[in-house]
């Protein structure tokens, strides 16, 4: 997926940051009645390292990712971007989620220049054309949301997020709706591009293996309100293989801390 | 490609070339003998009771079934085949002519003034053509700006509301309670609110279009997928551009709805505004026409009103077409 004209160019620009989270907190609902849903939540991630956000459903891990990217506000606790506050969304920080959500009115290439159109950044056709080929889409710019497969889309979802040059890459679940083998290919392919383009990658998943291959690090989440049950540096080497002793005992150790019993954890 | 390839290995594989059979189109045929039986009744029946001249009404059915042979010989291809869909609905009609002109001119079972024959609605077009232009010419001069208007407030309306919370909150209860008057309710008000019939006319259409574009309008952009607004904040875009580049678009689908039950409405008002206060029109002609028991002028000019609304509505339809091309879920009409 990487060409090196594209490489050449994206490279030296992207540059990941460090993101500070400290005593976060947060619920939903009124002041009367809140809904917990993030409990004294603290953690940092080096610029350029992969962080693994990993817990079951609905526990909060996706809210946590919204006030990193600054959609939300925290009830309390700070959230810092290499130290500096965040006080709302900025491109500098962007979401994948689970669905590509495209425009489905623009064509894949207007999709990926939204970004740049909305900050009136002009002549960016270089940069859209360069995403494309990143991502492998070059030969689809033309074409409409609907005509693309669900990687296809998300690789156009991924595409309009890199074109940005972001420091930090916020992913929900990028993967979950894809199947096993389209999956297994953009999980190396976004391995190969945060290796080369150095930015900050916090990964939301429930995926034990997904998490094991990508990070550096990995956080463990409790059921709603979310609380960091157990942190696992990762600092095997890559490549990773699925039945590396290694990483099957990290796998073991993870399940059992989410809570699932010693036969299920092998 | 490759299924394009085969298709031609295929037929060059084929022991003999092989012509096209001599296959007769049915719907062509019947459809000729229906109207060459609607022009013999016309033409060769004498007239039981008084009716205009028929040789033109004779001319057009005789053309109608000589294309129609014609079809019926070299089959539905080429640059007409879509029009193939229709030969039955053709053929159909000859029959309804020829049924109508026995019912009339030619036994009377039919009585007059008030069922005119055929021949006689057709002349209507020769004799009153002038008249009958007029009244389409100062009917869209009523029609085009009251909907534009209409449509135009009906939208901005709903972006509002849908968009604003403080909007939606002023413009409910005004949708809510006004909403369900018949636009044409208000015609007494708008007739002296307003210094011409023309104006009040126009203000009365406004009103009819601008009520469901408005309520479709506000939830087509409520409606909006609110990942999509993350996505473009995220972005970077301002309130400003989420407005043209999300909200639009994505309430386009609900707003051509709106534009649909606007037009209908608009219709509506039109002819009723023109029958009790306008002095030309399509609705006026409907009134004066009825005042001289010219009843074959009423359903021309009836014709002429459904040809000009259909006419508008399918404008609009290709309209929504060309603006939703992008919509998988589109529906084809």
């Amino acid at each position: 997926m990487v060409t090196a004209a594209a490489e050449k160019i994206v490279a030296g620009v992207s540059v990941g940051a460090s993101v500070q989270v400290r005593a976060v907190s947060h619920a939903f609902g009124d002041a009367a009645r809140p809904l917990p849903v993030l409990d004294d939540v603290s953690f940092d991630v080096p610029a350029g390292e992969t962080v693994a956000l990993l817990g079951p459903s609905g526990c909060g891990k996706s809210t946590l990712l919204r006030l990193i990217a600054g959609l939300d506000a925290p009830r309390a606790g700070r959230i810092g971007v290499d130290h500096v506050r965040v006080a709302g969304p900025d491109p500098s920080r962007l979401l994948v989620f689970q669905d590509p959500l495209l425009l489905p009115w623009r064509t894949v290439e207007a999709n990926v220049a939204y970004g740049l159109q909305a900050r009136g950044i002009g002549g960016g056709e270089d940069r859209v054309a360069q995403a494309l080929r990143l991502v492998g889409l070059a030969d689809f710019a033309g074409a409409y949301p609907h005509e693309l497969s669900g990687g296809m889309a998300q690789r156009a979802a991924f595409a309009r997020a890199l074109v940005n040059h972001p420091r930090v890459l916020l992913l929900d679940e990028p993967f979950g709706k894809l199947d096993s083998l389209t999956r297994m290919t953009m999980q190396e392919e976004l391995l190969a591009l945060a290796r080369r383009h150095a930015f900050t990658t916090i990964l939301v998943t429930h995926d034990v293996e997904e998490a094991l291959l990508l990070a550096t690090k990995i956080l463990v989440f409790s059921p709603r309100p979310a609380r960091i049950i157990r942190e696992v540096d990762n600092g095997l080497p890559f490549p990773r293989f699925r039945d590396d002793p290694a990483f099957i005992a990290r796998r073991r150790d993870i399940l059992i801390a989410l809570g699932h019993g010693e036969e299920f954890a092998r | 490609m490759s299924d394009l390839t085969g298709q031609a290995a295929d037929s060059a594989a084929l022991p003999i070339a092989v012509r096209p059979a001599f296959r007769l189109w049915w719907p062509g045929l019947v459809s000729g003998l229906a109207w060459a039986v609607a022009a013999a009744v016309t033409g060769l029946l004498p007239d039981h009771v008084r009716a205009p001249v028929a040789r033109p009404l004779v001319e057009l059915e005789g053309a109608v079934a000589i294309l129609s042979g014609l079809f019926a010989l070299i089959g539905p291809s080429g640059w007409y085949a879509p029009l193939a869909r229709h030969g039955r609905r053709v053929a159909a009609l000859g029959v309804v002519v020829a049924v109508w002109e026995v019912v009339t001119a030619k036994t009377g079972w039919l009585p007059l003034p008030f069922f005119p024959s055929p021949q006689a609605v057709l002349d209507v077009y020769r004799v009153d053509s002038a008249r009958l232009g007029h009244s389409v010419i100062s009917s869209l001069l009523l029609l085009f700006p009251g909907f534009g208007l209409g449509a135009l407030s009906g939208f901005l309306a709903g972006l509002a509301m849908g968009w604003s919370p403080e909007a939606r909150y002023w413009g409910h209860p005004v949708i809510r309670l006004l909403g369900p008057l018949p636009p044409i309710a208000w015609l007494p008000v708008a007739l002296f609110v307003f210094p011409t019939i023309s104006a009040a006319s126009i203000f009365l259409i406004a009103l009819a279009t601008a009520f469901p574009v408005a309520v479709l309008t506000a939830s087509g952009v409520m409606l909006v997928d609110s990942r999509l607004y993350d996505v473009g904040r995220t972005l970077g875009a301002s309130d400003g551009f989420l407005i043209r580049t999300i909200v639009i678009p994505a309430s386009l689908p609900h707003v051509f709805v709106g534009l649909f039950m606007g037009l209908g409405a608009s219709f509506i008002v039109l002819i009723v505004a023109e029958m009790l206060g306008a002095k030309a029109g399509l609705g006026w002609y409907l009134q004066w026409a009825q005042g001289w028991a010219a009843y074959a002028n009423l359903y021309a000019a009836l014709a002429v009103m459904s040809v000009l609304f259909s006419g508008l509505t399918m404008a609009l339809f290709a309209a929504r077409r060309q603006a939703l091309r992008w919509n998988r879920e589109t529906v084809q009409w």
